[in-house]
């Protein structure tokens, strides 16, 4: 802004706390309520200020198992949600950077005919495909494995598109070059386009990394065992209608543990995708 | 060491586009042969498939006496030097000059001894840890060239190497490849839509005109003698000037009535050329026997420093006249363009050269 008077500078930095304030107080009164007894959450209104059950709240619901939810711990579907979200983020780059890299760089009969199968599949959302997809697992005997709810949720059509993009913009010289360098399909994949898609892979691993985490649909249908449930299922399964059936405060510390690997690979994530594109800047 | 034999070399594109339409050049051990040409002439369509990065529609390439035509870009034994240097981007100078030598299982220490030796020759020691985009066009131009260096070839391949370098490096780094080529002693192939590049650098000089070749030869003696109009017009700057004839009742006429009558009979009715250094201007009437002579008026003066470039009307065509220092003549200034008979180029109807 040109000319900045300080009534200006105070108000803009009063509608940024309000947005901040808006965005950030219902995760704050979270962490509060996370910390009190169910009695004081139960009997309203509850305080603005943490209270002094952090620690007995906590280990509670990490290692001691929640009733409601068959006795398992918040630490397992941790765990579970975890194994998950990693297990389909790596399996959606993996899978789609080879697929790109095939439909880029090499000349095969059918190449156009597969790359419009996979940009169908676009239509295709998991919904759309469940009750096949579930009888396929069945069948497989993959309900209730880290298998299961991967393995369906691992094509991606979005992902190879944006590789294919990526990999259109390098230059035919430097594939030549490599060529003449004595670079193999492998050696070529390896040593040149891995470390140049850096900063895309950075950047697809936390979007679907938070794609996975969230999942609601496909885990609740493909896993029965309470030991298998991921961390959204079992928040859901854990607030019943009648209240006072509910102990709302390990339902507020699995929420509040539930958004922390999110935020963590955000946070970690950005710092290391903003040094990747400064990085490659030409 | 290593010959390059091309026989009858073509390209067709499926889609039916014939780039290369048969092409046949031998060149020799040690030797550097330029290929230039206009865009779109074939010339680096050419060079690709020597590299083995384009396939070969008919005819051989040969390398050292053996056919490389199902041969792929590594095993020939090649390096190539691009365009625009195409440098891997995530590697340092040290890694993009050891790539191909690494991809080829050389041991560690030979690996390090070898970069080292050719970054000393192209003076890039210092710049060994950085990466290409913290260099400039020249430097990474080095950098290209060692690369190629660097693996020992059979056989260099340049495309275009110095088209992306301002003008002044350009002249630098021409000098620098002839020298560095002469004393490693590889056999090269060189594509350069730039004459004076061509001409300076060419052990053998071959101008390429859609998918065929016009001319090949030491650069000087296509200079002097260039067999098509295509040539004369192409190689030499300013172009030699062409006029075109028709028959008289004694010989050739010019397009403003003036009349040759030593023209050849094949070129009477096609074109008649000079180049701009064979010509004289002059403000005297008499006309020495034997010689072209043309009255000229003088449009414009460019004076280079050196010398001057006169362009006149005259012979019903615009023509461009060399004079050595300052121009005496003025724009507006009628006189006489002279060119002896002997320095004349005559091409028939179809452009090629008569006599």
């Amino acid at each position: 802004m040109i000319g900045q008077s300080p009534l200006r500078t105070v108000i803009a930095h009063a509608v940024l706390i309000l947005g901040i304030l808006i965005v950030a107080f219902p995760i704050y009164y979270t962490f509060v309520a996370s910390t009190q007894t169910l009695q004081t959450i139960l009997r309203p209104p509850l305080p603005l200020l943490p209270g002094d059950q952090f620690w007995n709240n906590y280990t509670e619901a990490l290692f001691g198992g929640v009733g409601r939810i068959g006795g398992v711990s918040v630490g397992r579907l941790l765990l579970n949600t975890t194994v998950m979200a990693l297990g389909i983020a790596v399996g959606k780059i993996f899978i789609s950077i080879l697929s790109a890299y095939a439909i880029v760089f090499f000349r095969f009969p059918l190449r156009m005919v597969f790359f419009w199968l996979i940009f169908i599949t676009l239509m295709l959302p998991v919904e759309v495909r469940i009750l096949p997809t579930y009888k396929v697992m069945v069948d497989l005997g993959m309900i209730d494995t880290y298998a299961g709810l991967i393995i369906p949720l691992i094509a991606s059509a979005t992902a190879t598109l944006l590789f294919r993009q990526f990999f259109m913009t390098i230059p035919g010289e430097l594939v030549e070059a490599a060529r003449v360098d004595g670079a193999g399909p492998w050696r070529f994949f390896f040593d040149i386009l891995l470390p140049l898609s850096r900063t895309n892979i950075a950047a697809l691993f936390v979007i679907l990394f938070i794609y996975g985490w969230t999942q609601y649909l496909w885990p609740l249908l493909v896993t029965n065992s309470s030991n298998m449930n991921t961390i959204v299922i079992a928040l859901r399964k854990m607030v019943s209608f009648a209240d006072a059936d509910t102990q709302w405060n390990l339902v507020m510390v699995t929420a509040m543990l539930a958004i922390v690997p999110p935020i963590l690979v955000v946070v970690l994530m950005q710092r290391w995708f903003v040094r990747g594109l400064v990085d490659s800047e030409k | 060491m290593a010959t390059v034999d091309l026989k009858d070399v073509k390209k067709v594109y499926p889609s039916g586009f014939e780039a290369v339409k048969g092409v046949s050049i031998a060149v020799p051990d040690k030797e550097l042969c330029v290929l230039v040409g206009p865009s779109g002439c074939g010339k680096s369509t050419l060079l690709r498939m020597i590299a083995g990065l384009e396939t070969i529609s008919s005819g051989t390439v040969a390398i050292d006496g053996k056919i490389v035509n199902s041969v792929g870009p590594t095993e020939r034994d090649i390096a190539m030097v691009f365009q625009n240097y195409a440098l891997y981007p995530h590697m340092k100078v040290y890694d993009n000059m050891a790539y191909g030598l690494r991809n080829r299982g050389t041991p560690k220490d030979e690996i390090d001894s070898r970069v080292r030796a050719t970054a000393k020759i192209l003076e890039l020691s210092a710049l060994l840890d950085r990466r290409p985009r913290e260099l400039s066009g020249g430097q990474r131009q080095r950098v290209a060239m060692g690369r190629a260096i660097v693996r020992n070839p059979r056989v260099f391949l340049f495309d275009e190497p110095l088209s992306n370098l301002d003008a002044k490096l350009r002249g630098q780094m021409r000098v620098e490849i002839k020298n560095l080529q002469r004393s490693l002693g590889v056999t090269s192939v060189y594509v350069t839509h730039d004459q004076l590049e061509a001409m300076t650098l060419a052990d053998i000089l071959v101008v390429m005109n859609a998918g065929l070749v016009e001319q090949m030869g030491a650069p000087l003696d296509v200079y002097e003698r260039p067999a098509s109009t295509f040539v004369a017009s192409f190689i030499g700057a300013p172009p030699m000037n062409l006029l075109a004839l028709t028959e008289g009742a004694s010989g050739a006429v010019l397009a403003d009535g003036t009349a040759i009558a030593f023209a050849p009979r094949e070129a009477r009715a096609a074109t008649l050329g000079f180049r701009p250094e064979d010509a004289d201007v002059t403000f005297n009437a008499e006309a020495p026997s034997g010689a072209l002579v043309l009255p000229a008026l003088v449009e414009a003066v460019e004076p280079v420093g050196a010398e001057s470039f006169l362009h006149c009307a005259a012979g019903g065509n615009r023509i461009v006249v060399r004079v050595a220092g300052r121009a005496t003549a003025t724009v507006g200034n009628q006189l006489r363009v002279v060119a002896k008979a002997e320095k004349l180029h005559w091409f028939d109807q179809a452009g090629k050269r008569v006599g």
